[in-house]
């Protein structure tokens, strides 16, 4: 982050000010990506006056940054006249998520013109068996790849994301070659969502822990590495005041059904841009406000963990474990994988395995604690 | 006097946070914030008000200036703004300026 956007960030959260939301403008989509945590049927989405309407809503809350995402952005017919209006009525400064493969010359142009900062692009592997494997959408890879051709050739600055899956982990240093090739930036992900209504299967998706720890020791990727792998000093005070990210204090999310969610991976309900103004539902949900009260020292489990102070730890992800002031897995796996110190979380889990292993495997004719064993 | 015409860019991103301007260029994606003359400057650029209207009715009526000394400074303002592409200036009245950013 720029030193007058963090300086700008502390001020709006002084002032209780969204700075930057992302809205989904559909769950829809043309490509059915393995990993997705979104149910791509239309249960009802916003209209066109209903987003212009939340977008009038969100620019008099202070909102700048708007992301728009889905689903795939470009499967609404009014998107345009939606980009059009955010930018040139509302002047926000406009990020887009997509997979491209609608977008040729024609859409590239329109993009640049109504001044769009960045254009997001999901790629998953330089090789197409590999790529569309995970799209499963064939000749999505070349699609993509057209795309940001064309964008890129609007001076459109254009942003390959990638997601980390065991099925692609090997590809990466080849992504960012290609991407620094066709002078697009490239970000990495290791983080597997889990799909909205609970459902977790979509995490054994995800790379093992020695990929990951290779990955995070990868000196083109984290720099020095023995500097970022260090082990934090350990929290004082001060850092445990420390929120523990932006969710809710300047950032939101909102679905294609107008639910308002403290982010997109944050799945706890807090109002509806249907039923209440989208102020309201910022400044007055019970649910915002208690996101909002939770500060490091508030946190179970993480609290006294070695890692606090220097720890990813998404509360959405722990939401979805069960609680948000909880530990998140697969945050404890980033902390192990970098530093080789085991969270606490981890700790308090294998201190209890042994007693669920050893009443899952109690034989029903058997008393006798050593012959289990 | 000045006869040039400014606008905002409507390729510029903006929006104003706790009586300070924040905007982004679309060239490079640079932020920057506008104090409160250059916001002024920035929220009457319409592309149909000459620069020096704009001096005269909303700067010296609301600081204790000299006409010409301000004109000069709002002149320099508006070539650096142009320059970041977060304003146009013209010689002709400017069409299609961004809205007014809240």
């Amino acid at each position: 982050m720029s030193g007058l956007l963090e300086e700008m960030t502390d001020r709006a959260l002084k002032l209780n000010v969204p700075l930057s939301v992302q809205v989904d403008l559909t769950y829809r989509c043309n490509e059915r990506c393995v990993h997705c945590y979104l149910d791509h049927e239309d249960y009802g989405e916003m209209t066109t006056a209903e987003i212009k309407q939340l977008l009038d809503q969100l620019a008099e809350a202070g909102v700048f940054i708007l992301t728009l995402s889905g689903g795939e952005i470009f499967l609404r017919k009014d998107f345009f006249e939606l980009l059009e209006y955010a930018r040139r009525q509302l002047t926000f400064c406009v990020k887009l998520k997509t997979n491209a493969i609608m977008v040729r010359g024609v859409e590239a142009a329109r993009i640049r013109d109504l001044g769009v900062e960045s254009v997001q692009i999901s790629i998953y592997s330089n090789r197409p068996e590999v790529h569309d494997a995970i799209t499963l959408v064939p000749g999505s890879l070349q699609r993509s790849l057209d795309a940001a051709r064309f964008l890129k050739s609007q001076g459109l600055r254009v942003i390959f994301a990638n997601v980390l899956m065991a099925q692609n982990v090997r590809d990466y240093p080849a992504v960012r070659a290609m991407a620094t090739e066709m002078g697009i930036e490239s970000t990495l992900d290791p983080t597997i969502t889990p799909m909205m209504d609970g459902n977790r299967s979509v995490l054994g998706l995800g790379i093992g822990r020695e990929d990951l720890r290779e990955v995070l020791h990868d000196t083109a990727l984290v720099g020095n590495v023995e500097e970022f792998c260090a082990i934090a000093d350990p929290a004082d005070e001060n850092s445990l005041h420390a929120l523990p990210c932006s969710a809710s204090h300047t950032t939101c999310y909102v679905s294609p059904y107008g639910d308002v969610f403290p982010c997109v991976q944050f799945p706890l309900p807090t109002g509806n841009v249907r039923k209440q103004r989208f102020i309201d539902i910022w400044r007055h949900s019970p649910q915002m406000t208690d996101v909002r009260s939770i500060r490091l020292k508030d946190l179970t489990t993480c609290t006294s963990c070695t890692h606090v102070s220097s720890c990813s730890r998404c509360p959405g992800l722990a939401y979805m474990e069960g609680n948000m002031r909880g530990p998140s897995s697969q945050d404890c796996e980033r902390s192990f994988a970098r530093t080789g110190i085991p969270s606490a979380n981890m700790l308090a889990k294998k201190r209890l395995a042994p007693n669920l292993v050893q009443i899952r495997n109690i034989p029903s004719s058997v008393g006798s604690p050593a012959a289990i064993a | 006097m000045s006869n040039l015409y400014i606008a905002r860019n409507p390729r510029a991103a903006a929006r104003n946070l706790g009586g300070e301007m924040m905007i982004m260029s679309a060239r490079d994606s640079t932020l920057f914030t506008l104090n409160k003359t250059a916001t002024i400057l920035w929220q009457a650029a319409d592309g149909a008000t000459l620069l020096s209207e704009i001096v005269a009715n909303r700067i010296c009526s609301e600081f204790n200036v000299k006409f010409a000394d301000a004109l000069q400074d709002a002149e320099t303002l508006a070539r650096e703004l142009a320059g970041h592409e977060i304003m146009q200036i013209s010689e002709q009245p400017i069409s299609a300026p961004a809205g007014v950013p809240q």
